[in-house]
């Protein structure tokens, strides 16, 4: 026990495998294979929702309790998990742990240990720390699977994935394509997924924009190019990714004012003419109208950002289904 | 009463002396080194052949954690644990929780440690105040109660004035300061190195900077005092630049670093691995390489195990918020002489650098085997091989990374005076 408890774990992208190389648990997109990525596409594409159309049943989760443990604030990750889950005809548990156990004292393995025993079959995962998932997934029992809805700065990879399935909806291939991801990717979790995603995918050029004070040191290590200067980083992109900037930002140092990283980082229709004229926007949201992005460019033509988050419950039906469902890689 | 250790490979890293010998002690000392033919009348006597004898091991830094942190380990159990790893003396790191304002502080470690009989315990006094960093010390009464040095830890100073009147009164005093570069506000919020990993992972990062602007300030600071300064666990690339070029200008300095720090990079974190989140963090390969060249071209005098024993639970957590350390006392000798076999370092010198060279940063005459020394000797096994094993580790803490790494060699006995505090 003691040694178990002790012995350094396996990778995060090994331990969400199963031997026979399927999803186990949903901690990273580091490290999965390009096929595994195709297959959490395609399976959403069945579950996408057609508009005026009744969405069709797929009971594939009937039985199972799906526990929502969040640590940290979110609205729409929350509820798309949510929606998600109970379309697959499984029960959905939501527990607002800032408000719980972990404010009394609680450790993270007793609040893990004591959500077990109320037969949980899976966790899904948003924590402020890099890694938590993948503390839990190495120190739950073995019959939970683990879904990590965003851990600190690391990986937030349901989010790359939709991110992906909205991009290959509007582009086809990831092969010519011109991604620029701009703004805080210091602190974006979305953005290391999605740089994984994309690279994994062979996208064929990963660009991020930003001051140096925002970019993480040697991201360029992670197959990416890095660019300072806005209009040379979107110059001729098929896709543009604004991330989200936090105001606490400011008072760290890391930039001078909203109104200088948006006259410099901002995206605006005349900064967005730059790119290929049939470039898509996205944002993971929340969306800062007037920080990063322009509300012309937000509401605009261009924009996928809402189908992204429709496309968001499709993706988790996607992935839910592979680890949980019949013949998943996960518990049976 | 007296001991005689028969017919070993005696290895005097102090004077370079590699031989057969019989070595005599006596109450508690070393009184005679002589040909393995000389022969002496004594009490009793320890056939050595084919062993290996050494000074004890002289650790830097260790946590001892009693009293005040006792749920993490105490003074009994960790110098047995010294004993079994053929560590004769060890300098108390104080922390919060447990440092040394007052000499009868240190003379109750003086006194929990000689009941118990295993390890010499030399204690570092605080530098300031309750380690604040704010008013001075009682420098002149700690040392007459026998510390060895004193140090404010990983403990910031309110400013750089107090860092230069602690530095000047311990001086004052002939006491050693025992410096741990670390700029807080470059390191504030990080919990590991600042490269490559770190961004992969997304844990906020501590810069090699915020070890390098401390490491600089300090020497301008020791050049313009005076003061006797030894560098704690350096672990960037720059900071031994730095102290080769202050050494090579004259200043009285010296350095050691953590064994763990010459073995284990920023990718042993890439796992989210508790076990291997320490304070300075682990870096690149890169500053690896520079701290084993400082070792070999002797910038860095010294390897401690910055020993932090802790229970389960501390590290039982997200990575950030795992308490860091590694509980290295049981790792410290092997690693070393790992160094060896990678060809760092010579077998003297590698032995130098846990024996003769910090016990001459203590002020100790331990770490040599010479006449008039303390009898605090390893007899070692050099064909012995073993494998880290946590359900054996004698340490209260058992977390260590090393586990299941193998060794070539082991301690059969530890003498500390002379007196056998350990067999296996």
């Amino acid at each position: 026990m003691l040694n178990a408890h002790l012995s350094p774990g396996p990778l995060p992208s090994k331990m969400q495998l199963t031997a026979d190389r399927r999803l186990k648990h949903f901690l990273t997109v580091e490290g999965l294979p390009p096929l595994l990525l195709e297959e959490i596409l395609d399976r959403a594409e069945q579950f996408v929702t057609v508009p005026n159309k009744q969405q069709k049943k797929a009971p594939l989760l009937r039985g199972k309790t799906v526990m929502n443990l969040f640590f940290e604030n979110s609205t729409r990750t929350r509820v798309t998990f949510e929606i998600a889950a109970q379309r697959l005809g499984a029960d959905v548990i939501n527990l607002d742990i800032r408000t719980s156990s972990a404010s009394k004292g609680e450790t993270l393995l007793d609040t893990v240990r004591n959500l077990e025993a109320m037969n949980a079959d899976m966790f899904v995962v948003r924590h402020e720390h890099a890694g938590a998932a993948h503390f839990i997934a190495r120190y739950c029992a073995p019959h939970i699977a683990v879904l990590n809805a965003g851990d600190g700065r690391h990986a937030h990879p349901t989010q790359a994935m939709l991110d992906m399935f909205t991009i290959r909806q509007k582009k086809g291939s990831f092969q010519p394509l011109k991604v620029a991801i701009v703004g805080d990717v210091l602190h974006s979790r979305v953005a290391r997924s999605q740089i994984h995603a994309l690279t994994t995918l062979a996208t064929g050029e990963v660009r991020v924009v930003a001051p140096k004070t925002l970019v993480p040191a040697g991201i360029e290590k992670m197959g990416v190019n890095v660019f300072h200067n806005m209009e040379e980083g979107i110059a001729d992109a098929d896709v543009v990714i604004m991330l989200r900037l936090q105001r606490e930002r400011m008072q760290t140092a890391l930039l001078p004012s909203e109104r200088e990283f948006f006259k410099l980082y901002g995206l605006t229709e005349e900064r967005l003419q730059l790119a290929k004229p049939d470039a898509i926007v996205m944002h993971p949201g929340p969306i800062n109208r007037g920080v990063e992005i322009d509300s012309r460019v937000a509401d605009g033509l261009q924009s996928v950002i809402l189908e992204q988050v429709t496309n968001g419950i499709a993706v988790r039906m996607a992935v839910m289904s592979m680890i949980m469902g019949p013949q998943a890689g996960g518990a049976a | 009463m007296s001991l005689l250790i028969r017919n070993a490979r005696v290895l005097n890293p102090a004077t370079g002396l590699d031989g057969l010998r019989n070595v005599l002690l006596d109450n508690g000392r070393i009184s005679a080194l002589a040909e393995a033919s000389a022969d002496f009348h004594t009490d009793k006597e320890i056939n050595a052949t084919g062993l290996w004898v050494f000074p004890g091991g002289v650790d830097l830094s260790a946590w001892l954690r009693e009293p005040g942190l006792d749920h993490k380990a105490t003074l009994r159990s960790e110098t047995l644990a010294a004993a079994a790893s053929g560590l004769t003396t060890l300098c108390y790191q104080p922390e919060p929780g447990a440092n040394f304002d007052s000499a009868a502080q240190v003379k109750l470690i003086d006194e929990i440690s000689r009941r118990a009989g295993y390890a010499n315990v030399a204690v570092l006094g605080n530098l300031t105040q309750g380690m604040k960093g704010e008013q001075l010390s009682n420098m002149g009464s700690l040392k007459r109660a026998g510390c060895v040095a004193v140090t404010n830890g990983w403990q910031p100073f309110h400013s750089l004035q107090t860092l230069r009147r602690a530095m000047e009164y311990a001086a004052t005093h002939e006491l050693t300061v025992f410096v741990y570069p670390l700029e807080h506000a470059l390191a504030a919020g990080g919990y590991m190195h600042e490269g490559e990993v770190s961004t992969r992972v997304g844990i906020p990062a501590i810069p090699s900077a915020a070890e390098t602007v401390a490491v600089a300030q300090t020497l301008a600071l020791a050049s313009h005092t005076g003061a006797k300064v030894h560098f704690c666990r350096l672990s960037a690339r720059l900071s031994v630049k730095l102290i080769r070029q202050a050494k090579e200008s004259g200043l009285d300095i010296t350095a050691d670093v953590a064994a763990h720090q010459l073995f284990l990079t920023e990718m042993d974190v890439s796992d989210f691995n508790p076990l291997c989140h320490v304070m300075p963090p682990l870096r690149s390969a890169r500053d690896q390489d520079a701290l084993r060249e400082g070792l070999a071209d002797g910038t860095i005098d010294a390897i401690c195990s910055d020993h932090q024993p802790h229970e389960l639970d501390a590290k039982l957590a997200p990575f950030q918020q795992t308490a860091p350390g590694i509980s290295g006392l049981e790792t410290l000798l092997p690693l070393t002489l790992r160094l060896v076999e990678d060809g760092v370092l010579d077998l003297q010198a590698a032995l130098r650098k846990i024996t003769s060279n910090p016990a001459k940063i203590i002020g100790s005459d331990a770490g040599q085997i010479s006449v008039g020394a303390p009898a605090d000797l390893v007899l070692f096994d050099p064909d012995a091989l073993w494998d880290l094993d946590i359900s054996t580790m004698r340490s209260a803490g058992k977390n260590t990374p090393f586990a299941g790494w193998n060794f070539n060699g082991a301690v059969k006995h530890t003498l500390l005076a002379g007196k056998t505090v350990f067999s296996s």
